[in-house]
């Protein structure tokens, strides 16, 4: 059977390919997304810190002989911790200005990070074999699906709404969504703002993190993997509304969808599409999809 | 005064004219040389710092052996895959710092810069790294030297060795630039000419990180080979996902541009039965081992062959300047087209009147896990290509310089 011309069965792989693509896109925006709507700073240093989470699993599984589920908690903690450092001693002090200077301070980390890790491990990468509890495939007649990308779409998921869950939904989000918007009557009932914000800052670092290890058996991991994914992840959350849990969340996951029919009928549009659609949504709503008006 | 004295005075000013003129044979009275590489991005491994080091080896070495009794000099530079920043680069040295060869120049793009600049100012280009065959068609000058490979022997190894083997329908996953769109073209041409057949090709974006895609593409096309047509992490990535995705070893993947060093960071397991065209292997023969592990020795990798070739090409260049006692361009170039190039690098290489170095090729396949015997034992040498076949030959050139 064709669609448009194209076998279906091929629609129908690059359909999941795209959703694989999607769930990353999701996990890496809602990290940048947090980050802004909560703590205004636009974290440029998120594709370093998605590098060094891919890294951290390397290290300890050649290292250390860690394997990659413990490395699946550790290698987020560790970098988030790396977050809370970096938020105590150098962000904290950009909150009252431009968000500018946000930028441009994390934009410098991420090129001293990426600089050390060249530095140490060179630029060709190394690489991360697929764990064996999730090896293989399934033949779903139409494609092969990798066990692991599945695993990849389920773990992705299940920590986006998970997240959006606690910010939306529970009472230590309401902090920290009441937080950031009057911080001093927040502190006046006797909440600490502070260290909230620091809180909030290390878990979305972690959260970078996370998506760079569940990448590290795909891609080489590299010391230029996170850049190269930073840009359309930055598009991903402009076109969500910057600074929207849900509208992160969605948009990433219907972007990769998006690409992967490009890819289908006009595969040398496929690294544009997403800055064509941030173009049109800036035009016609310049807050986003999901992004209220100021 | 006496006519004794007198001669000897005149004597010594006679030797004193003499040997001045001597020093003044080299400009400057140093022979400099700049290294204008990647230090930082994508090519920085097979090419980069370990293309510095190659060539202080090769002065030292020259050195050592030759006894100059003129002075050497190595400058470096990141020009960090940007042809602007490269051209402007190698104007300086050329005009302000009076260096006198501009030499590895990894990347097509900054290749053509800079030969430009090179002509213009009547300086010498030394190519190890660059992969493109403009470089010796149609922008081909005479100051410049194509050393290591290009896109024709690639292709010519690797492509022709794959169809006669069985591998007769293939699909291309192409990087979508001038040096992917060149590398597709001259491996088709190869496979349609041992009897193959190119099925299709996707385009895909450069640099990109996600190849599924394109490969359930390459998949559905039922090739048998799949042609990489694309280089660095591009590659890696590609071979890795499709493993992944169950393509090979249904399908088998032919990498059309692959370095000693992508195989090492990929590892044997996903890379084994690959075949692969090299200008050099480290552990070929008792020569390229013993300057392969003084390389390892400070560098901790093995040499690539960009590597390997940077150093032979500097060597050749010195010893030019050694046998015509200048380094005048047209004289040191003349000079090193005549000379043939023996050493750990090449057998009886010559540079061509179109600034191709011709010398042996060698296809490679990627050893199994279980043949690997030590650290960086990857290959096993299927095939060499001796010079003459291994090149474009000049029949097909389209450089002016040739004369047919």
């Amino acid at each position: 059977m064709e669609i448009f011309g194209v076998p279906s069965a091929l629609l129908g792989s690059q359909l999941l390919v795209g959703l694989i693509n999607g769930s990353f896109y999701a996990v890496l925006s809602l990290g940048l997304a947090i980050i802004f709507g909560l703590l205004n700073i636009i974290n440029f240093a998120h594709g370093a810190q998605y590098m060094m989470g891919a890294f951290i699993a390397w290290l300890a599984l050649t290292k250390l002989n860690i394997n990659y589920w413990v490395a699946l908690i550790a290698a987020p903690m560790l970098v988030g911790l790396f977050g809370v450092i970096l938020e105590r001693t150098m962000l904290r002090k950009l909150y009252k200005l431009d968000h500018l200077y946000g930028l441009l301070l994390t934009f410098g980390l991420a090129l001293i990070i990426e600089g050390i890790f060249r530095d140490q491990f060179g630029i060709s990468g190394e690489s991360y074999e697929v764990p064996e509890a999730l090896a293989g495939g399934i033949n779903l007649g139409f494609m092969f699906l990798p066990i692991y990308r599945a695993w990849v779409i389920v773990a992705s998921l299940t920590v986006c709404f998970g997240t959006w869950y606690m910010i939306e939904k529970t009472r230590l989000g309401a902090y920290l969504r009441a937080g950031t918007e009057n911080s001093q009557i927040v502190q006046a009932l006797g909440i600490n703002v502070p260290l909230l914000i620091t809180f909030t800052y290390g878990y979305g670092v972690a959260l970078a993190a996370f998506a760079g290890v569940l990448a590290a058996p795909i891609f080489q991991v590299n010391p230029l993997m996170g850049s190269n994914l930073i840009i359309v992840v930055f598009a991903v959350v402009v076109i969500g509304g910057m600074g929207s849990i849900l509208g992160s969340i969605v948009t990433g996951i219907g972007l990769g969808l998006i690409e992967g029919l490009t890819r289908v009928f006009y595969p040398e549009a496929s690294a544009v599409v997403v800055f064509v659609i941030m173009v049109i949504v800036l035009l016609l709503r310049p807050a986003g999809l999901f992004g209220k008006a100021a | 005064m006496t006519v004794k004295k007198l001669i000897s005075v005149a004597c010594t000013a006679a030797l004193a004219t003499l040997s001045a003129g001597a020093q003044a044979q080299i400009s400057g009275g140093v022979v400099k040389i700049g290294v204008l590489t990647d230090l930082s991005g994508t090519y920085s491994d097979l090419a980069g710092s370990g293309a510095v080091l190659a060539t202080k080896m090769a002065v030292e070495d020259f050195i050592a052996k030759e006894k100059p009794n003129f002075k050497i000099e190595v400058v470096s530079a990141d020009h960090q895959n940007k042809a602007d920043i490269a051209s402007n680069k190698a104007r300086e040295w050329f005009e302000r710092e009076g260096v006198d060869t501009a030499t590895e120049l990894v990347t097509t793009s900054v290749a053509l810069a800079v030969m430009k600049v090179a002509k213009e100012k009547e300086r010498i280009a030394l190519m190890s790294g660059p992969a493109s065959t403009p470089i010796t068609n149609e922008q081909c000058n005479d100051v410049t030297v194509h050393y290591t490979y290009d896109t024709y022997a690639l292709a010519n190894g690797t492509a022709k060795a794959v169809t006669k083997q069985g591998g007769r329908s293939w699909f291309f996953l192409t990087a979508d630039y001038a040096f992917g769109q060149a590398l597709e073209k001259d491996a088709a041409a190869v496979v349609t000419a041992n009897g193959g057949k190119v099925l299709g090709s996707v385009r895909h974006p450069f640099p990109g990180s996600d190849f599924s895609s394109f490969l359930l593409k390459a998949q559905s096309s039922g090739a048998q080979v799949i042609g990489l047509a694309n280089a660095g992490a591009d590659t890696t990535n590609a071979i890795k996902q499709a493993a992944e995705f169950g393509i090979t070893p249904t399908q088998s993947l032919a990498g059309l541009l692959m370095f000693i060093t992508d195989i090492h960071s990929l590892g044997l397991r996903t890379t084994q039965g690959m075949y692969l065209t090299e200008g050099f292997y480290w552990d070929l023969n008792d020569e390229t081992r013993a300057w392969s592990k003084r390389f390892f020795g400070v560098q901790k990798k093995m040499p690539t062959m960009v590597q390997a070739g940077q150093y032979s090409s500097v060597y050749h260049y010195l010893s030019a300047i050694k046998a015509v006692g200048t380094d005048d361009t047209k004289k040191v170039m003349a000079q090193m087209k005549k000379m043939p190039i023996n050493d750990f690098f090449a057998k009886n290489g010559t540079i061509r009147e179109d600034g191709r170095m011709v010398h042996d090729m060698y296809l490679m396949q990627v050893k199994k896990p279980s043949e690997s015997k030590y650290p960086w034992d990857y290959y096993n040498v299927r095939q060499t290509i001796p010079a003459a076949e291994a090149f474009q030959p000049l029949s097909q050139s389209r450089c002016p310089l040739v004369k047919k």
